[in-house]
């Protein structure tokens, strides 16, 4: 239909009265994606680090969602396995192909039967990494790629996302950006960004607000509290 | 063929509705809760009224550049490995997707809410051609089984009670038994029938060829279409099937995700209250080689469908619409009327103002006047859309073009030439004063009177009170 992309493009610059070479629009577009400049960004958004990891736990459990804290990574297992027993689940775990969860010391748990790969109709648990925390709304960032299917986001009744305190930033922008550092450019975005606020919920039924609708119904958060406190008072201006 | 149009029937559909005793008691939740939520989440945000002005300086710079930003998007989408297709209607959008599914083979595929396709009237199509769409959003859900369009954009079926939800149920899933037990009567339990659509839906996700979505957002940055829900449904129909296609439309194209992040600011807020929906999903591309999961095609058809001519004009401001749905859950005539009285898919004052535009004034021209103009969509549309304003554009519209009836036509000239002679018009008033008046009598009340018969059906007139009219007792001194 090149036509009716031609058609459509005339169309619009009919409107804007201009052609399509305007050095002066094509600069201010330019201007735009290059900076990436902030637009306002609340107060809240913009606290020293202690208080983001304080106001995040505050936002995710106002969601019903529940968090674990744990010292260091080797306690994560255990943090796992009294999930399941607290919630009365079966020991079967459907866990990304992560390096740093296959990096956790699963040996102490071998009741556990962890399995990997995309999420399944009849998976009950998925345990995921987490690429960021986002304190303003209590809302984790998650992507996809060869070691997070994002199916495992979306499928079981339970999910198990694994972050660590240092992951956890003020504001959208501030996640944004941080992934923006990692993949190196736009070329290497992943296929799929998930920021996840809370449960899977509705309300198309009469308006009540029923957890569960499609995703998970719980969702559950091991934080592990890797930024020492007196390094994280050190932070602050 | 586009989405079946009653609009032309909205008196009659609005009568209807006035009378129907479930419409009463699902509007009551707009009007209460839905509506309420708002006012609580935007009052939890001291930076709120000042992120709407940042969300309409976004939306406005966007729109004076947007054929550049469209470009630019095309070209990062691409980029990405998308396929960007070009529709200027909605026969063209029906046949480009018809064109992908059939490409798949497609026997079902699955969809995420998408007013784009209602408005395109999609799914009548497919099952013409023999595939099945499938709606995964509950309340889209509800409202195939039922054979009815949405009543409301973000919640399609909050016409619809718990009762007649179970009813439905009942009557398209009569074999389901959870754990193999088959339940008694059926729960009203609105948990209860969200676990039942959960069950049912679920295989349906895993078998469908095709998964459609729409788009909140086109991201000009890196290429991505984006997705804002509470379910979770429409990222199982993005990730689980072969070929994901995004239909959406030309306006909802963004420059970085800066801009989107201020926008989505006050996007889950004015629509239900809460800081961030559950899932917002960028989405860029097919799978990449090596991922684990996600689909092998993306597809995005843009629909114009009218919107580029709506640049540099009277209703430009429109394409600010970020499909909240605030105008209607506090507008006092949708909250009267419910969506369907509308008689098209964009119901409320958003409808009312963009309806002309797209079915075209003649079968539109009710919906400008479904207004009070009491102001209050545009003080709450966190896009500060001036709705009003747009409504009295096509009331003007419709006089000059002389689709009002003449009787109409006349009356309003015959007003507007008294109203232009201040003293002609006050001795007029005087005149219809003194009249009603002793018409009144004593009881000070008329039962009927010539050319107000809408209003005294109902109820009695009331007569002028003594004292003169207002401009009388303004002159005299009598302010308070």
């Amino acid at each position: 239909m090149s036509n009716s992309r031609e058609r459509i493009f005339n169309s619009l610059r009919r409107g804007l009265g201009r052609g399509p070479e305007d050095a002066k629009a094509q600069a201010a577009v330019n201007a735009r994606l290059s900076a990436m400049a902030r637009n306002l960004v609340p107060q809240r958004a913009q606290l020293p680090h202690p208080q983001q990891v304080k106001l995040f736990i505050e936002k995710i459990t106002a969601l019903t969602v529940t968090v674990q804290r744990v010292a260091s990574t080797a306690a994560v297992p255990d943090a796992v396995a009294d999930y399941l027993v607290l919630h009365n689940l079966p020991t079967e775990i459907r866990m990304a192909p992560h390096d740093e969860l296959r990096a956790l010391p699963w040996q102490k748990r071998p009741l556990l039967q962890l399995s990997e790969g995309p999420g399944r109709a009849t998976d009950l648990v998925s345990l995921t990494p987490a690429f960021a925390g986002i304190a303003e709304t209590g809302t984790l960032m998650l992507h996809s790629g060869p070691q997070n299917p994002t199916t495992l986001h979306f499928t079981p009744d339970n999910h198990i996302v694994v972050l660590r305190a240092s992951q956890i930033s003020g504001s959208m922008e501030d996640a944004f950006a941080k992934l923006r550092a990692q993949v190196g450019g736009a070329d290497h975005w992943p296929r799929t960004v998930n920021m996840v606020t809370g449960p899977s919920r509705t309300a198309d039924i009469e308006g009540v607000p029923v957890l569960g609708a499609h995703g998970p119904r719980r969702l559950h958060v091991v934080l592990i509290e890797d930024v020492p406190q007196d390094a994280a008072q050190a932070q602050q201006p | 063929m586009s989405a079946h149009i009653t609009s032309p029937a909205f008196k009659d559909n609005a009568k209807a509705a006035l009378a129907d005793p479930n419409l009463r008691k699902a509007m009551a939740i707009i009007a209460g809760p839905m509506a309420g939520r708002r006012v609580e989440s935007a009052s939890e945000l001291p930076e709120f009224e000042a992120l709407r002005d940042e969300a309409v300086k976004i939306k406005n710079h966007t729109l004076a550049h947007m054929d550049i930003y469209l470009e630019r998007f095309e070209a990062a989408a691409t980029a990405r490995g998308a396929h960007v297709h070009w529709c200027r209607t909605p026969r063209e959008a029906r046949e480009t997707v018809l064109a992908l599914c059939r490409s798949r083979n497609a026997r079902t595929v699955t969809k995420g809410k998408s007013m784009v396709t209602e408005e395109i009237g999609l799914n009548a199509f497919l099952e013409q051609h023999s595939i099945q769409p499938v709606e995964t959003d509950l309340g889209e859900y509800i409202i195939q089984l039922a054979h009815e369009p949405p009543s409301h954009i973000i919640g399609p079926a909050l016409h619809k009670t718990r009762e007649q939800v179970a009813e439905l149920f009942e009557e398209h899933h009569p074999d389901y038994a959870p754990n193999g037990i088959k339940p008694g009567p059926r729960s009203t339990e609105p948990q209860t029938l969200v676990s039942e659509a959960r069950a049912v839906l679920r295989e349906r996700y895993f078998q469908a060829d095709v998964g459609i979505t729409g788009a909140n957002f086109l991201v000009a940055e890196n290429g991505a279409t984006m997705i804002v829900t509470n379910e979770g449904n429409g990222d199982l129909t993005q990730s689980l099937p072969k070929m994901h296609i995004v239909v959406t439309s030309i306006e909802k194209v963004i420059p970085t995700l800066e801009d989107v992040s201020t926008i989505l600011r006050v996007l889950a807020r004015s629509a239900t209250g809460q800081e961030m929906s559950v899932y917002t999903t960028v989405s860029c591309g097919p799978k990449r080689p090596d991922d684990a999961d996600g689909p092998e095609e993306m597809h995005i058809v843009l629909l114009d469908n009218g919107r580029s001519e709506m640049l540099g004009g009277e209703l430009q401001e429109l394409m600010r619409c970020i499909r909240c749905g605030a105008c209607m859950n506090n507008c006092p005539v949708y909250q009267s009327v419910g969506g369907h009285a509308y008689g098209w898919v964009y119901p409320g004052p958003i409808g009312a103002a963009l309806d002309p535009h797209l079915i075209g004034l003649e079968a539109a021209q009710h919906l400008p006047n479904a207004s009070t103009f009491c102001g209050k969509c545009q003080e709450v549309c966190p896009m500060r859309i001036p709705l009003p304003k747009i409504m009295r554009h096509w009331r003007e519209q419709a006089h000059d073009k002389r689709i009002t009836p003449p009787m109409q036509r006349w009356g309003i000239e015959a007003w507007a030439w008294l109203a232009q002679r201040p003293a002609l018009y006050r001795l007029a008033t005087r005149i219809g004063m003194t009249a009603l008046r002793a018409v009144a009598g004593s009881k000070g009340r008329l039962r009927s009177l010539p050319l107000a018969d809408g209003w005294t059906a109902q109820r009695d007139f009331p007569a002028p009170q003594p004292g003169g009219s207002f401009m009388a007792q303004w002159k005299s001194g009598r302010r308070r």
